[in-house]
């Protein structure tokens, strides 16, 4: 099947149906999913568009609609996930809901505003309420009203009070809030320098008052001070403060009768309360059982009518005329829902559905299933390839994991990857249910995450190491007894002498002569120099596995030559060059491995490459094997004369057709020197495309190649760090011979799994996702050739 | 004889990617997704035996053993054969 290595065949597709039937065909032909109308209006603005009130209409809905879902969560509504109800919207669906959203949007603002008010007058009175009842002790210290104010009262300033005759003391009182008392306090010492008596007692609300969204703690004062200018000072002051005051009267009588009517005032008030919750209760809980079917149905309506906009309305208003580009695969499917459609809405005549043939490039489209959308999106992350062009994603679904996995490679954080992913599969609704972004890009790439981490298993056990430790299954095929007497130079002293023993492979019987038939021999994770071992290894596996890929993008790339006829002129340079070059630096590394040699002859592959492109051959002692020198240059001069085969050849030969068509053009017709001037500016481009092509792509296979190298530079940073957990983290605990070890060990181990999760996993997952993305991401791996219009 | 011991995991590696790779895409049932499934299973095949058969040539011809501390070679010397 081969709609997922390249991109589907699309067809131009012209449809008529009639206006009422217009909506019904549009849905269904939004079911499906499958097409992409082209917009037959392109000179027109926004505004000037046919449907524009409708779809203005439509965001006005889903405005109030938003404002209604708010009003509902806050009053804590559940709103019920399920409807079944799939009504197709119709035009006078979209006035009938119109006016209901307006009336549900006047209703419920009018309760909001209601109950707001209603609420102010209740704190207003229960402030009352609070302030009579802690004036009575207040005014209680003062038996008459025309008595001296005595000294019980204790007064900061004594002074001021030793007068005769008797003082009409007079009052105001009110209601501050509670953290702006102090300040209120010390501006009045400042002001009347003590010329007052202040009191004040804090609110204390009971359980059944709470009827205000957030209380504030509020405090009751009393300031009781002579004169009125005095008072009126004060009034300001309280006004500046945002003290609310409140005509307190005189005598007890008084008091006692306003607190009653305040009593009264508040049950009624707190009756009026309760029912104007109920009613926007009962409101919103109608209005959210409709909720979801009344969004989807708006949503639906705007894209209709935004769809409508982009096709062509007849002059008689009774046909519409639109422009899709679907693939061909599907033209039955489309069809049969445009008669349904038609059906539904009752029309008697039937869509035409006309196929035309064009010659504008159809977009691409990749049909993926929920496997390969997660690999699909990468890959159009980078850049969605051109019409029929070869799709990467299949390819990309095996390589992209696998080189994460080389980076990772190690089998106990891949199970616990491969674990975390299946979880994420098999509770894919619940994780999406949560509606969270960070979850929700997990869940999307779960087959990803589950991939990686079966390869990371892989590579894990092929590197040994699982959490830092190895496995021994096979018997290592390194011994230690032939390197002592007879066989080889050790003895009992040597061990005593020194701290670190070196094996010799060349003594007999150190080295078994057959190596670890799986992975990485065990007894380097416990040698010292374990890392010279690993990091020659690492890094000639990279540039193996990173000229491989490259490799094989480039044979990829010639399916698509195949397509355009382009084969000659620049695969087989591309080929030649990077052959010649690094696969020759393969060649090289498999011989050193392959062939038996003593250590200190072995020259280093690195000095024998750079000496090869320097065609240095001067120092002794630099050849693998016997004819070395003539076979090297002969590469280099191959590599070197394919740049100007990749640079010229495609372009003389076009610029000879070209020349001929011209001259034929002149033969024939008059008049051409548009023509010529056209051609004279595209073959400039032509060279100018080329020459980039060239550059990029030589320059590009040498420093692609040398990126790969990052395989081993993470792979050796997450061995490194997991080695560092066991050492400092576990290995502490599990050292302890006391009792108390268990103890430890168990709080240790807790900290070992946080610390393996979150560094190993998380960090150095996102890490090496990222550099296998960015190696999936060179242009020179899957040139796209874009296609420059001089194919031939 | 000691030329064995390297000739059978070679072997057995080769048969068990070969088969994978190149047997089991035949039966794979007709389908939609029976392009992506065989594509799948051939790179996955060539990517695995490529990386272990990098490992094991690395360690065909070693050009320098392990440098073990002395406590561990004293070990080594009695519980390892």
């Amino acid at each position: 099947m081969d709609s997922f290595f390249r991109s589907e065949e699309m067809c131009l597709v012209q449809l008529f149906f009639q206006t009422e039937s217009a909506h019904n065909c549009i849905n269904e032909l939004g079911h499906l999913g499958l097409v992409q109308f082209k917009d037959l209006n392109p000179g027109t603005v926004a505004f000037q568009r046919r449907f524009v009130k409708e779809v203005k209409k439509c965001e006005e809905m889903e405005r109030i609609l938003r404002f209604l879902e708010n009003e509902v969560v806050k009053s804590n509504i559940p709103i019920p996930a399920d409807f079944t109800s799939e009504t197709i919207p119709v035009p006078r669906d979209v006035l009938d809901l119109e006016s209901r959203f307006d009336k549900l949007e006047q209703e419920l603002k009018e309760i909001n505003s209601n109950r707001d008010t209603l609420r102010q007058n209740f704190t207003q009175l229960m402030e009352i309420n609070h302030l009579l009842q802690m004036t009575d002790d207040f005014f209680e210290e003062l038996p008459s009203e025309d008595s001296v104010y005595s000294s019980k009262v204790t007064c900061r300033r004594t002074s001021y009070t030793s007068t005769n005759g008797p003082l009409k003391l007079g009052f105001v009182a009110g209601v501050i809030k509670h953290e702006r008392f102090p300040a209120f306090e010390k501006i009045l010492w400042r002001l009347f320098h003590g010329n007052f008596v202040l009191r004040h007692a804090e609110i204390k609300p009971h359980e059944e008052e709470n009827m205000a969204e957030d209380p504030v703690k509020k405090d009751v004062f009393v300031v009781f001070v002579q004169g009125d200018q005095i008072r009126g000072k004060i009034r300001k002051l309280c006004d500046g403060f945002h003290a609310s005051m409140y005509p307190c009267p005189n005598n007890a009588y008084a008091r006692k009768e306003m607190r009653t009517n305040a009593n009264t005032r508040i049950e009624d008030l707190r009756l009026v309360l309760k029912r104007t919750e109920e009613f926007r209760e009962t409101t919103l809980t109608a209005a959210a059982a409709n909720l979801q079917e009344w969004t989807s149905k708006v949503k639906k309506m705007k894209a209709i009518y935004y769809t409508l906009n982009l096709c062509n309305i007849d002059i008689t208003q009774k046909l519409i005329v639109a422009e899709i580009w679907c693939p061909v695969s599907d033209l039955n499917s489309v069809h049969t829902a445009l008669i349904h459609g038609s059906e539904q809405s009752g029309s008697s005549l039937s869509p035409v559905v006309n196929r035309i043939q064009t010659q504008q490039t159809p977009p691409t489209f990749n049909r993926v299933n929920s496997f390969t959308t997660g690999f699909q999106s990468i890959i159009d992350a980078y850049g969605v390839g051109n019409y029929q062009e070869i799709n990467p994603a299949p390819y990309t679904m095996v390589t992209f994991p696998f080189l994460f996995a080389v980076m990772f490679g190690d089998c106990g954080h891949g199970l616990v990857m491969t674990l975390l992913a299946l979880w994420l599969i098999l509770h894919q609704e619940h994780f999406r249910k949560l509606k969270n972004e960070l979850i929700d890009m997990l869940v999307d790439g779960r087959y990803i995450i589950f991939l990686m981490g079966l390869f990371s298993i892989y590579t894990g056990l092929i590197y040994n190491d699982c959490f830092s430790k190895s496995f021994n299954v096979f018997g290592s095929s390194w011994s230690v007894r032939p390197m002592f007497h007879p066989h080889g130079p050790w003895t009992n002293d040597t061990l005593h002498d020194s701290g670190h023993l070196h094996l010799d492979p060349l003594v007999s019987g150190v080295y078994s002569g057959n190596p670890y038939p799986f992975g990485v021999d065990p007894i380097w994770n416990i040698a010292s120099n374990k890392l010279s071992f690993l990091n020659s290894y690492k890094m000639k596996m990279s540039v193996i596995m990173g000229v491989a890929h490259m490799l094989f993008g480039v044979t990829l790339s010639l399916v698509n030559y195949i397509n355009l006829k382009d084969v000659a002129l620049q695969f087989i340079p591309e080929v030649i060059f990077m052959l010649s070059l690094f696969g020759y630096l393969i060649f090289l590394i498999l011989y050193k491995w392959c062939v038996v040699m003593k250590s200190e002859s072995a020259p280093s592959i690195l000095l024998l490459f750079i000496n090869m492109m320097l065609f240095d051959y001067s120092s002794e002692g630099t050849v693998l094997y016997r004819t070395q020198k003539p076979v090297q240059i002969f590469l280099v001069v191959v590599a070197v004369l394919m740049v100007p085969w990749l640079l010229f050849a495609k372009p003389l030969l076009l610029y000879r057709k070209h020349k001929q068509l011209k001259l034929f053009c002149l033969s024939l017709f008059f008049g051409v020197k548009k023509a010529f001037f056209s051609l004279q500016v595209s073959m400039a481009d032509i060279f100018v495309y080329q020459g980039i092509h060239t550059i990029e792509y030589c320059l590009g296979c040498i420093s692609n190649t040398a990126s790969y190298l990052r395989l081993w530079a993470l792979s050796l940073a997450h061995a490194e760090l997991s080695e560092v957990l066991w050492k400092m983290v576990l290995q502490v605990a599990l050292r302890v011979t006391s009792g108390m070890g268990s103890v430890l060990l168990a709080v240790t181990f807790a900290a070992f799994a946080v610390l393996t999760v979150t560094i190993l996993l998380v960090m150095e997952g996102l890490s090496a996702f990222l550099h296998a993305l960015r190696l999936h991401c060179t242009p020179s791996t899957y040139t796209p050739d874009v296609a420059f219009g001089f194919c031939s | 004889m000691a030329a064995l011991s390297f000739v059978i995991p070679m072997s057995v590696m080769t048969l068990f990617w070969g088969i994978i790779g190149g047997v089991v895409p035949w039966f794979i049932p007709k389908g939609p997704n029976r392009g992506v499934i065989v594509t799948m299973l051939v790179l996955t095949a060539v990517c695995c035996y490529l990386f272990w058969l990098i490992a094991i040539l690395a360690q065909l011809n070693p050009l320098f053993g392990p440098s073990l501390k002395n406590d561990t070679i004293w070990y080594m010397y009695y519980h390892w054969s």
